[in-house]
């Protein structure tokens, strides 16, 4: 009975205009226009110089924040009022005041300043950019210290090295970070909508009651639901994978077989959540409105832009009924860090509770009749 | 219907709180086979900083690994050997910042911020010991979000999104559902002029619209903290302005496509996702690559968040966003032109 409801889904999803594109063209631009966009780097930082000394030393200083490589120097101003105005009309985001006697006095007095303003409506930009000159400037610092108390024969300076080093992305590659997790985003789209929209078009146009009027049995007939988009979910996340290596060159320093593991236990929990959607709608539109609040806040809550430790408290909480959050650790940490199935109990526990839990749920709340 | 209220609330508050790019707390553990004064001191420095805590110590340079693989630990400081003993005679200590680079930003933060601190201690122990050559302070002001809060960006991007989606996407489903229904026919002869059924169908969802940009305005300023620097009038107006360019755009996608699920996918992916992505929302648009770039000129959120940024948190008046308000009237024009002259010929 159950091969052939599911060959009937596999035909309906054939004639779909849709479905079959989505296969392809989903897993294609996620992968390839998303890390492009959904980028967090802060680079290309426009800055306005206010270069009041113009002196030998001042221009030592430019010359290094130039080949810094974040910063891309927009103008240079004469006033405050003018880099403000640069500021306002969105030409640079950070401004640096050289003040005048800069180099006579650091020279002569040994002590000078200077002031870094920074536009921080974009509080992450901001931030950053400020720091990132306020660094530079330090190392110049350094550099002029060292210089001149060298050349007086002063050479014992109390100073240490700080060597920074990256673990498991060297290079501070955004798209490592990102990739794993649309690699979940792709497979909770098509796992959670699909089959919810389905059941539920079928409750729209009234074809479900046709077939509550069949001997099929309940589960019989959710199978052969779930099934067909089991079965896309992971030709979706291979084809995924496929562009990570190729493209991006990235591929799991862990095993596959934990990848396909918990690709498995995901689909079948997260496709449980959607049977869950599809009991509570009535039309296609609720349902896709149910879906996308929940799958909101799902993403949100999973740590895929911003870590979970930087949240508020409360967030944090909420963020453990998140079955995304426990599957894009293990995509990560499979990814970048090569962790085995040992090291990852709590998420597998986790995502097996949110499958029972979902399913159990999806029982109770399932009526044939009515 | 109570979820197209509901929403602006959720997501307003999921936007607010939780991308969130500040850290605190961040766990690090250390390295220290010198155990001395100078270790100890930095050490204590760094935790009692409010970034962050300190995890554990490390006793031997394998277990680095295992600490990072359980994937709870952002940063391990290792200490050379002899440390203070090398600060104070060759100058060759050395400090190693391990971070875990699996989030860049976070990662690049970290070593900052510890950096900062390490540089701090410098700074004492140079003035302690009557030293302080060459000395450059340099002042930080961080314009218009001196606290560098998450909110002054989401507040402005999460107004477009949702503007957007309940006028684009909401009008464009509802009438796309009576063309599936077929109770649009029905419409369509009775004697209303088409101007009048499209009004019907469309003040609706532009008085949704309303009272979210004042639920969320509301819940920008009062919960979110996030003052309302510029006018609250011009506000409203340019928030009007994109109300009308968002309904339009749902017009159009309905007069297009004939079912429900075309109308939906049409406006999740023509509008949702570069809204999402290629406004600014949340990522900024200038390390796209250029074609992005360009694209990224024809999305009215993206011309509109510019906008309200500029008025809401800048302060700016009129003047400055001429520019925006000009691209959002043009494109309310042409979409509106459009979205009429397609609806009429189905009329025939």
């Amino acid at each position: 009975m159950l091969r052939y409801l599911i060959e009937k889904e596999f035909k309906q999803i054939k004639r779909n205009k849709f479905i079959p594109r989505l296969i392809f063209i989903m897993p294609l631009f996620a992968m390839i226009i998303f890390p492009y966009a959904a980028n967090f780097d802060v680079k290309n930082i426009d800055l306005s110089i206010i270069d009041h000394d113009k002196s030998t030393q001042s221009q030592i200083l430019v010359q290094k924040i130039q080949s810094s490589g974040y910063f891309r120097i927009s103008n240079v101003s004469n006033s405050y009022d003018e880099a403000m105005k640069s500021i306002e009309a969105n030409e640079s985001d950070v401004i640096l005041e050289i003040p005048l006697d800069f180099e006579k006095n650091l020279m002569r007095s040994q002590h000078t300043n200077l002031m870094i303003s920074a536009n921080a409506v974009n509080g992450n930009k901001g931030g950053l950019g400020s720091a990132y000159l306020a660094n530079i400037i330090a190392d110049y610092n350094q550099d002029v210290r060292i210089e001149h108390l060298k050349s007086a024969g002063n050479v014992a300076i109390p100073s240490m090295e700080l060597v920074p080093l990256f673990r498991y992305n060297s290079m501070l590659r955004y798209e490592v970070f990102i990739v794993p997790a649309l690699l979940v985003m792709i497979l909770a789209m098509i796992t959670g909508f699909l089959p919810t929209l389905n059941i539920v078009s079928e409750k729209q146009s009234g074809t479900i009651e046709q077939m509550n009027v069949t001997p099929v049995k309940k589960w019989t007939f959710i199978l052969s639901k779930l099934i067909p988009y089991w079965i896309i979910g992971y030709v979706v996340v291979t084809i995924a994978m496929g562009i990570a290596l190729f493209y991006w060159n990235l591929k799991p320093s862990g095993s596959l077989l934990t990848i396909y593991l918990f690709t498995s236990l995901f689909i079948v929990a997260f496709s449980g959540f959607g049977l869950v959607i599809s009991n509570y709608a009535s039309t296609v539109q609720q349902a896709i409105l149910m879906m996308f609040f929940f799958m909101l806040t799902f993403i949100f809550l999973s740590g895929l832009w911003t870590p979970v430790e930087n949240m508020p408290y409360w967030a944090q909480l909420i963020s453990n009924i998140s079955p995304l959050k426990y599957i894009m650790q293990v995509f990560r940490l499979v990814y970048l860090k090569g962790s085995s199935f040992s090291e990852l109990h709590r998420q597998f526990f986790a995502l097996l509770a949110f499958a029972i839990f979902f399913y159990s749920w999806a029982i109770l709340s399932y009526r044939k009749t009515e | 219907m109570i979820i197209l209220l509901v929403l602006p609330v959720l997501m307003i508050l999921m936007f607010g709180f939780a991308i969130s790019t500040e850290i605190k707390n961040a766990r690090f553990a250390v390295y220290d086979p010198s155990h001395d004064l100078a270790t100890q001191k930095i050490i204590d420095k760094i935790n009692s900083s409010e970034y962050f805590t300190l995890d554990t110590y490390i006793i031997d340079p394998s277990q680095i690994e295992t600490v990072f693989q359980k994937g709870e630990i952002g940063l391990v400081v290792e200490f050379s050997e002899n440390f203070y003993k090398n600060i104070v005679q060759t100058g060759e200590a050395q400090i190693l910042l391990i971070a875990d680079g699996t989030d860049p930003n976070t990662a690049s933060t970290l070593v900052n911020y510890v950096s900062r601190l390490i540089a701090a201690y410098q700074l004492e122990q140079m003035v302690l010991t009557g030293k302080l050559p060459y000395q450059i302070d340099v002042k930080v002001k961080l314009l218009y979000n001196p606290t560098l809060k998450g909110a002054y960006t989401t507040v402005p991007g999460v107004m477009g999104l949702i503007l957007m989606l309940i006028c684009a996407m909401m009008t464009s489903v509802s009438i796309a559902r009576e063309k599936e229904l077929g109770t649009m026919e029905v419409i369509l002869v009775s004697p209303m002029p088409p101007l009048l059924i499209i009004l019907s169908k469309v003040i609706p969802y532009f008085t949704i619209s309303i009272i979210n940009y004042l639920t969320i305005l509301a819940l920008g300023v009062y919960v979110l903290d996030v003052p309302v620097e510029g006018s609250f009038i011009l506000l409203s107006l340019l928030s009007l302005l994109f109300i009308f360019v968002s309904l339009a755009l749902g017009l159009l996608i309905s007069s297009l496509v004939r079912t429900q699920m075309a109308a939906l996918l049409g406006s999740v992916m023509g509008l949702m996702l570069p809204a999402v992505l290629l406004s600014g929302l949340m990522f900024p648009i200038e390390n796209m690559p250029l074609f992005l770039q360009v694209i990224a000129q024809f999305i009215p959120a993206k011309w509109f968040i510019a906008a309200v940024k500029e008025v809401m948190i800048m302060g700016l008046g009129v003047g400055s966003i001429l520019r925006e308000m000009a691209v959002l009237g043009i494109m309310a024009i042409v979409l509106i032109t459009l979205s009429l002259r397609k609806f009429k010929t189905r009329l025939e």
